[in-house]
């Protein structure tokens, strides 16, 4: 379990599932026992615009906001948004960005928020069955099979990378 | 019971469930939305009002009826709210009454970052503020119970990374529940003529007296012990931001923050060397302290602006007046691509009108590529700001001001605007166009009067606009789908424009977004009515025309 607190922040635009990918995050952490917040700013976000979210997860948490440059891991779900959110990592921090897994290989397009979590999990110490019990609780049935599929393929394409 | 993630929002719904709220009532405003949403879900009596004034005078109904209630709205809503919630403070109330005011510091999502604090103090009223989720529900069970022993409506401060944000939080169940509500008649109390409302208000005094001294004793208000070096003084979220930058600080968290317990604040200044206020907003605290003879710093004038986070408070506590350094900039949100109002917009542009625009998702065609606002200040302001422009503007321009409004804006206060556009008249008329897509679009798709359909999309009564506008004698009231007849939308606005009378168009075209629920809402409010008339024809229920 790590006791220092663990920074991710999701970005992208309106639309394209940064708030489920967070809760998704933030639930696998709970689960595996720790203090998790996360914070969001949303009301606008429907209308297409910038959206982003922090989890931060450990010990215990205080803020529930990543101070901007402090982020471990930053994921982003669309291009326009990697220049203007790459300040937010801390140096030495990982980028995880939209083409970081293989789109035609995805079983459909809308579940990259949980390809890319698949891929974040491989460097976070949280067992991939709270990360599945996250991502079920997350979506109705009728998506578990895609989202697991997608998941998997992140978690592999991050494995492979090694 | 065991902790679960739960948003500021959820917190205090699952508190007010458990302390026997009997009634919910509110407006929907981000970031306060959420709360009746989470109410209703979790079983508790939930609805929305047209406005916050009346979701307010229900609330206080309810609490004169001896039930707890509880009364959400965003920060400008109180502004609404605010006739009634001052005389409340006079009245009190039997039952539990707690307003919640969800500030947005920042103005993610608000036309202004008016900071809400300033009410308790204005009005008289106990306002508690929450750090978290956790602190969320338990200053929500908190003040219910301090509502009915002060006997005085207590406003519970959030704001949005409050609201919106998810942590760690466990309900109770050992919460007793509250009396039976109950009429007892109190008329001196009650009824605030100048003779009563007299006494009331020096009964006011008093129980801020006690309120004050409630506050300084309380365990709510929490003091942490550090290094003497550095002490803090904070509330809100921006406590934990301070526990983050300044963690071997001593800090004194206010939770009561109004009225603030100025004695234990002293006793707080006085065990440290140096002691700083570091608050969201207005220098709230920094004032009312130093006012008390109490030495202490407050943040410089640029911290006034926007929201705190770990860093600002870092600068704050470093006195670092460098320049900050620029968030970075998103893309910002747009009328979504098949948006109904897109043809409104380019018709309003191409016939060059001067626009008194609202509050709501069309606000966004204030962006390029239409830039079809010209004015937005307040709920229901098009049609106030669209007369006064055509009262006093050269007849040729007069003639080109259209004030345009939401279907759920126009229930919430566009109304009142109606009726003096009846009772005023501008010489060369004027034309109001209402934008009907069905729901309140902006704040996620929640019901209102105009839908027909209760905060559970259950089918009720249902608010005619055209009815409305026709009651009232504006001599041409016209409904048109913008989207099915551009050709004819724009004929009709052209038409109206060279008129000199009194116009009500209304552009009427689902949300995109609530489309296909709207038509699941109406398919299953047909099989109901459907099911009851059948239930009626065999003598085995009563009928209703809901």
């Amino acid at each position: 379990m790590p006791s220092r607190t663990v920074n991710v922040v999701v970005a992208g635009l309106g639309g394209q599932g940064v708030i489920k990918a967070s809760d998704i995050l933030a639930d696998a952490a709970f689960r595996a026992g720790l203090d998790v917040k996360k914070a969001e700013v949303h009301g606008m976000s429907q209308r297409g615009g910038s959206v982003t979210t922090d989890v931060r997860f450990g010990a215990q948490v205080l803020s529930p906001m990543v101070p901007a440059g402090e982020a471990d891991f930053l994921l982003v779900l669309a291009p326009s948004e990697l220049e203007v959110t790459r300040p937010l990592l801390r140096p030495g921090g990982l980028l995880i960005p939209p083409d970081a897994v293989d789109e035609a290989r995805l079983p459909n397009r809308r579940s990259l928020n949980v390809a890319l979590l698949g891929l974040l999990s491989h460097h976070l110490e949280l067992d991939e069955a709270h990360w599945l019990a996250a991502i079920h609780a997350a979506l109705p049935e009728r998506l578990h099979a895609v989202n697991d599929a997608a998941f998997r393929l992140g978690r592999e394409t991050a494995a492979a990378a090694r | 019971m065991e902790r679960r993630l739960l948003s500021g929002d959820e917190a205090v719904a699952a508190a007010a469930r458990d302390a026997g709220v009997r009634l919910g009532t509110g407006y929907p405003g981000t970031p306060s939305t959420e709360i009746l949403q989470a109410l209703d879900a979790l079983g508790g009596r939930a609805q929305w009002a047209p406005n916050e004034k009346v979701a307010l005078e229900v609330g206080l109904g309810a609490a004169f009826g001896g039930a707890r209630a509880l009364v959400t709205m965003k920060h400008v809503g109180l502004n609404v709210a605010a006739d009634p919630l001052f005389t409340a403070a006079y009245t009190g109330v039997t039952g539990g009454l707690v307003v919640v005011s969800a500030d947005d510091p920042g103005m993610a999502s608000s036309q202004n970052e008016q900071d809400n604090r300033h009410y308790a103090a204005a009005a008289g009223l106990p306002m508690l503020e929450p750090a978290d989720s956790q602190e969320a529900y338990d200053l929500t069970v908190a003040a219910f119970e301090l509502s009915e022993r002060f006997a005085i409506p207590v406003i519970l401060r959030m704001t949005t990374r409050v609201c919106h944000s998810k942590t760690l939080a466990a309900r109770r169940a050992d919460l007793p529940a509250p009396p039976a509500p109950a009429f007892v008649r109190d008329i001196p109390g009650r009824v605030m003529i100048p003779a009563y409302a007299r006494p009331a208000h020096r009964r006011l005094r008093q129980k801020l007296e006690a309120l004050q001294a409630f506050a300084e004793a309380t365990p709510l208000n929490v003091w942490v012990k550090g290094d003497r070096a550095l002490g803090v003084i904070t509330s809100g979220v921006t406590a934990r931001h301070v526990a983050e930058a300044a963690p071997s600080a001593s800090r004194l968290e206010l939770k009561t923050v109004y009225p603030l317990p100025l004695e234990k604040i002293r006793a707080f200044a006085a065990s440290v060397d140096r002691c700083v206020v570091v608050e969201e907003g207005d220098p709230i605290f920094a004032d009312a302290i130093r006012a008390a003879g109490i030495a202490v710093e407050s943040k410089e004038a640029p911290y006034r602006f926007g929201e705190l986070d770990v860093q600002r408070v870092r600068r704050i506590l470093a006195r670092d007046r460098s320049p900050e350094p620029e968030p970075p900039k998103g893309r910002p949100p747009a009328l979504c691509e098949a948006c109904p109002y897109h043809p409104v917009y380019a018709t309003l542009r191409k016939l060059d009108c001067i626009v008194a625009g609202d509050i709501g998702c069309y606000t966004l065609g204030v962006l390029p590529p239409y830039q079809g606002i010209d004015t937005c200040v307040a709920m229901g302001a098009s049609l106030g700001v669209g007369l006064g422009l055509r009262h006093v503007l050269p007849e040729a321009d007069a003639r080109r001001v259209v004030s345009i409004i939401g279907d759920s804006t126009f229930v919430h206060t566009g109304l009142n605007g109606l009726v003096e556009m009846v009772y005023n008249p501008p010489p060369t008329g004027h034309v109001l166009v209402v934008l009907d897509n069905g729901t309140t679009a902006m704040t996620g798709q929640q019901e209102h009067p105009g839908t027909g359909r209760t905060l559970d999309h259950e089918p009720t009564g249902k608010v005619s606009i055209e009815g409305l506008a026709r009651a009232l004698g504006v001599a041409n009231v016209d409904v048109i789908d913008p989207v099915a007849d551009p050709a004819g939308w724009e004929k009709l606005l052209k038409d109206r424009l060279a008129e000199p009378k009194l116009s009500v168009i209304i552009a009427r075209r689902p949300c995109i977004l609530a489309a296909a629920d709207i038509r699941k809402y109406e398919k299953a409010a047909d099989e109901k009515r459907a099911a009851l008339a059948c239930a009626g024809c065999a003598g085995a229920g009563e009928v209703s025309d809901a």
